[in-house]
């Protein structure tokens, strides 16, 4: 089978998971990467390093920011004269659109956001995959196929295992032609949201509502009601912080801690936020609605810390702790940073 | 200022779904409108209030899925239209972006079309990009804001790197996420007004459509394994004693 695979990257840096979509590709057969943007070589020759066939680069000043029309032109123009079985993308705010904008314009159709992939038939020959993916927020599974060509698959991180790196390997990269008709400009850009990348965390500790509840903890002079409550929630998210950084891991909250203020909306983890698929996942002052349960139940271990022990998040969770997350946290990163060396 | 919001009728997120003899089951759970989608209805009613102009509310569905359009009447939308046909039964995110914008287009004249993020059931948020590409107008999505001037709308996006900001001339198509801000309630003449309303439904034959082909298929429906997850609960003297059983517990699972 061949594969196109879209790396998808933000100014240069690479969303992980398009090295998880490039190493399924080449379980599949022949995989070929595709690089979009301005002074993109560097991602190109990456690409090269995590075992791609061959690159296919177009670069120009054009594609310098992700557009849905010009990038999904380029693709489809792409897909067009290279015919491969099947497009594999990572699935990111990104690639949802261009996956979907390119199998408009290919009369085929989109299989987003799988968890799992298997071929039809004998795999070095095998046109048509049978993707598996989780609906109805992930209490249904289906297996579902694109009955056209080419096959638009989005993988969702951490669910397939990367294509192996080599440093310096080396390879083609062909330049290719980028469509420059845009009907979007981008005006701006602030990280201040950002550095937040919770589908790719291998490790979250998220914090909910209970961060702010330390009564003993005396705010500033001068502080009213509302200030008082988010200076607690500060204090509250650095010992959730500190434990994520450890750990090597991003920091995560509900929805009740993004709605008052405590954070910003990129950590929401849940049906309205992310769904996330960490190794690890400690929930700190969640309570453990239904919302937030199918954001991170497919974590492979649930840890909760809930000063509550009738808290359903705990029926979630493979260990608990009946407790005070302002006591227990700073403990348990005192004690996971002897253990670890650190 | 024409807005459409287009939304969808899903299961309530409270509701226990499973797969049964192939078919997707919730038991006597209600249908309510897409969460995501009440956040388009929001959205466009917010820009109505800002700029004048009326708020459409346009689905896809069966003939229940009235009831998510009355939804969005009791916010405050001015109209809704019902896209209902049996030969849609089984439509793809690309069939839905096709006939959706033939519906737009016999809507006529709207500005500014505005979807959810994604919906529950298939949960493929694509369907909007779709839809704009199907009619070649700008795509501005993922918006937490947006505003309108001279004729071009500019949104704060919200991406995995943080937030971007994107314009583009009308017509365009938006899609808003959750910071946009919560949907109001519907009041008590809102409801009473939706009630009364009468939801025309366009056939396949209104639109001068055929059924689009599904290109995706489903082949099987399953549940996913169950885990029985059995809580061990630690607890110890003091939170210390606690914190060294915990990290002992968490890296013999060897997850780090
Ligand atoms: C359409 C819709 C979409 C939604 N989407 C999401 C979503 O994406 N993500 C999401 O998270 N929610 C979502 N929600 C909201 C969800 O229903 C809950 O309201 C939310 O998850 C609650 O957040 P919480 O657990 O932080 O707060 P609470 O439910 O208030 O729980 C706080 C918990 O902290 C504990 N606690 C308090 N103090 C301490 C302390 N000092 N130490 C330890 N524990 C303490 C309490 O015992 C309690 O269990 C959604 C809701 C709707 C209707
Ligand atoms: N049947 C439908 N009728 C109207 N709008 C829809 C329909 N399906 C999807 N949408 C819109 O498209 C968005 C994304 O849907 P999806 O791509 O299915 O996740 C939804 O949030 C709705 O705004």
């Amino acid at each position: 089978m061949k594969s196109l695979v879209y790396i998808d990257h933000f100014k240069g840096e690479v969303q992980p998971a398009s090295w998880e979509a490039l190493g399924l590709a080449k379980s599949l057969g022949t995989a070929i990467a595709v690089v979009f943007g301005k002074d993109a070589e560097a991602v190109a020759k990456t690409a090269l390093e995590y075992g791609a066939d061959e690159v296919l680069l177009a670069d120009d000043p054009a594609l310098e920011d992700y557009r849905g029309e010009t990038y999904a032109s380029t693709l489809s123009a792409l897909a067009s004269s290279s015919t491969p079985d099947l497009i594999l993308f990572p699935t990111t705010t990104r690639t949802r659109e261009l996956a979907g904008m390119s199998a408009v314009d290919l009369n085929s159709g989109v299989l987003v956001d799988i968890t799992g992939l298997e071929s039809e038939g004998d795999p070095s020959t095998a046109l048509r995959v049978i993707a598996t993916r989780p609906i109805y927020e992930g209490k249904v599974l289906e297996k579902t196929v694109c009955n056209a060509k080419p096959q638009f698959v989005t993988i969702r991180a951490r669910n397939f295992p990367k294509a192996a790196y080599e440093a310096g390997r080396a390879g083609t990269i062909t330049k290719v032609e980028a469509k420059t008709d845009a009907l979007t400009k981008v005006e701006g850009y602030s990280a201040t949201e950002a550095a937040v990348n919770l589908g790719d965390a291998s490790v979250i500790v998220s914090g909910g509502r209970g961060v702010s509840n330390n009564p003993s903890l005396t705010p500033p002079n001068g502080m009213d009601e509302k200030q008082a409550e988010l200076w607690r929630a500060q204090q509250g998210f650095a010992l959730v912080t500190d434990l994520a950084k450890l750990l090597g891991g991003a920091v995560g909250a509900s929805r009740a801690a993004v709605d008052a203020g405590y954070i910003t909306y990129a950590h929401q983890v849940g049906q309205t936020g992310k769904v996330v698929t960490p190794d690890l996942y400690i929930a700190c002052g969640i309570s453990g609605a239904i919302q937030h349960l199918v954001g991170m139940r497919n974590a492979k271990l649930i840890v909760a810390i809930n000063k509550d022990g009738d808290a359903p998040v705990f029926k979630q969770a493979r260990y608990g702790v009946v407790g005070d997350l302002f006591q227990i946290l700073p403990a348990l990163t005192e004690a996971m940073r002897k253990k670890l060396g650190k | 200022m024409k807005i459409i919001a287009c939304i969808k009728q899903v299961p309530d997120s409270e509701a226990k779904v499973k797969a049964e003899g192939g078919q997707v089951t919730w038991g006597d759970a209600p249908l309510v409108i897409n969460p995501f989608d009440e956040y388009a209805v929001e959205g466009a009613l917010q820009q109505k209030e800002a700029l004048g102009g009326t708020v459409t509310a346009l689905c896809i569905g069966p003939e229940s899925a009235k009831e998510a359009l009355k939804h969005a009447l009791a916010m405050g939308a001015d109209e809704a239209i019902l896209v209902s046909d049996p030969a849609l039964a089984n439509l793809d995110s690309v069939g839905a972006a096709r006939i959706l914008a033939v519906a737009i287009k016999k809507i006529g004249d709207a500005d500014m079309v505005i979807f959810g993020r994604q919906t529950l059931d298939d949960g493929s948020g694509v369907t909007g990009a779709q839809t704009a590409r199907v009619l070649g107008w700008p795509l501005l999505s993922l918006a937490a804001s947006i505003k309108v001037q001279d004729g071009s709308v500019t949104v704060d996006r919200v991406i995995e790197e943080g937030r971007q900001t994107v314009s583009g001339k009308l017509p365009a198509i938006l899609s808003v996420v959750q910071s946009i801000g919560e949907p109001r309630y519907p009041s008590f003449m809102g409801i009473r007004k939706a009630s009364k309303a009468t939801i025309p439904v366009w056939s396949l034959a209104d639109l001068s459509e055929n059924a689009p082909a599904s290109v995706v298929a489903r082949t099987e429906l399953m549940n996913p394994p169950s885990e029985e997850v059995v809580c061990e609960i630690i607890s110890g003297e003091t939170p210390e004693a606690i914190a060294e059983t915990l990290a002992d517990k968490i890296l013999a699972e060897k997850v780090l």
